[in-house]
């Protein structure tokens, strides 16, 4: 089985929006599929990785460069 | 065996429950972005919407409440401005990732209020003090606004 990287953007997005995207995508998103999440607002990015952690996922990887972040779930 | 539909990897799946008793568009606000955000966070989420809450329920009513401390057209920009989702767009989530509403049955008797007023696709229960008490007596978080 081919694992996909789904990638969403929440650049736009503010409270509660993020973590409500997040989350509705990696309901559809089948195990082994990896989720790309990008943004810029830090509140996120702290929370985004406790929706992870409340679902038994595991946040994979973090990147911040130039204020922007991007943080990968394996679902 | 293997579980073929497997809730995903949740620890504990806990509950948060808000009584939406004011009908003020801020306080609305407040109330989906709690329900939305504990669903988000893996939380199951019950909204009993009762008194004033009960009228944003009605159609086309569900951005019509009162604004409290600030004029409708500057709050509306400032949230505009801050990219906040519309109530209905919150509203829509929340149903989307499984939020449960009830609507209060003693209230709709009080104010006349018929079940063909309501957006009866948003509600799943209606109910009293006892469907409330039942839903909240196991929750972790339980809220009035």
């Amino acid at each position: 089985m081919v694992n996909k990287v789904i990638k969403v953007d929440v650049t736009d997005k503010t409270c509660p929006g993020p973590l409500v995207e997040v989350r509705k995508i990696l309901n559809k998103a089948s195990p082994g599929d990896i989720v790309e999440v990008t943004g810029k607002h830090s509140v996120s990015k702290k929370e985004i990785p406790m929706v992870a952690e409340g679902m038994g996922l595991e946040v994979i990887d973090t990147q911040e460069k130039d204020g922007k972040w991007k943080i990968k779930i394996q679902r | 065996m293997e579980n073929q539909n497997p809730k995903i990897g949740e620890k504990m799946v806990d509950k948060t429950t808000i009584i939406v008793h004011s009908g003020d568009t801020d306080k609305l606000y407040s109330a989906l972005i709690i329900g939305d955000g504990a669903l988000a966070m893996g939380m199951e989420s019950t909204m009993f919407f009762t008194f004033w809450g009960l009228e944003r329920l009605k159609k086309d009513e569900l951005d019509k409440g009162p604004i409290s401390k600030m004029s409708r057209s500057m709050f509306d920009s400032q949230l505009k401005k801050a990219n906040v989702d519309t109530l209905e767009k919150l509203i829509t989530d929340y149903k989307e990732l499984g939020g449960k509403i009830i609507a209060c049955d003693m209230t709709m008797e009080i104010m006349g209020i018929k079940k063909e007023e309501l957006n009866q696709e948003l509600i799943d229960e209606y109910g009293a003090i006892g469907t409330y008490i039942h839903e909240a007596r196991e929750s972790k978080i339980n809220l009035f606004i």
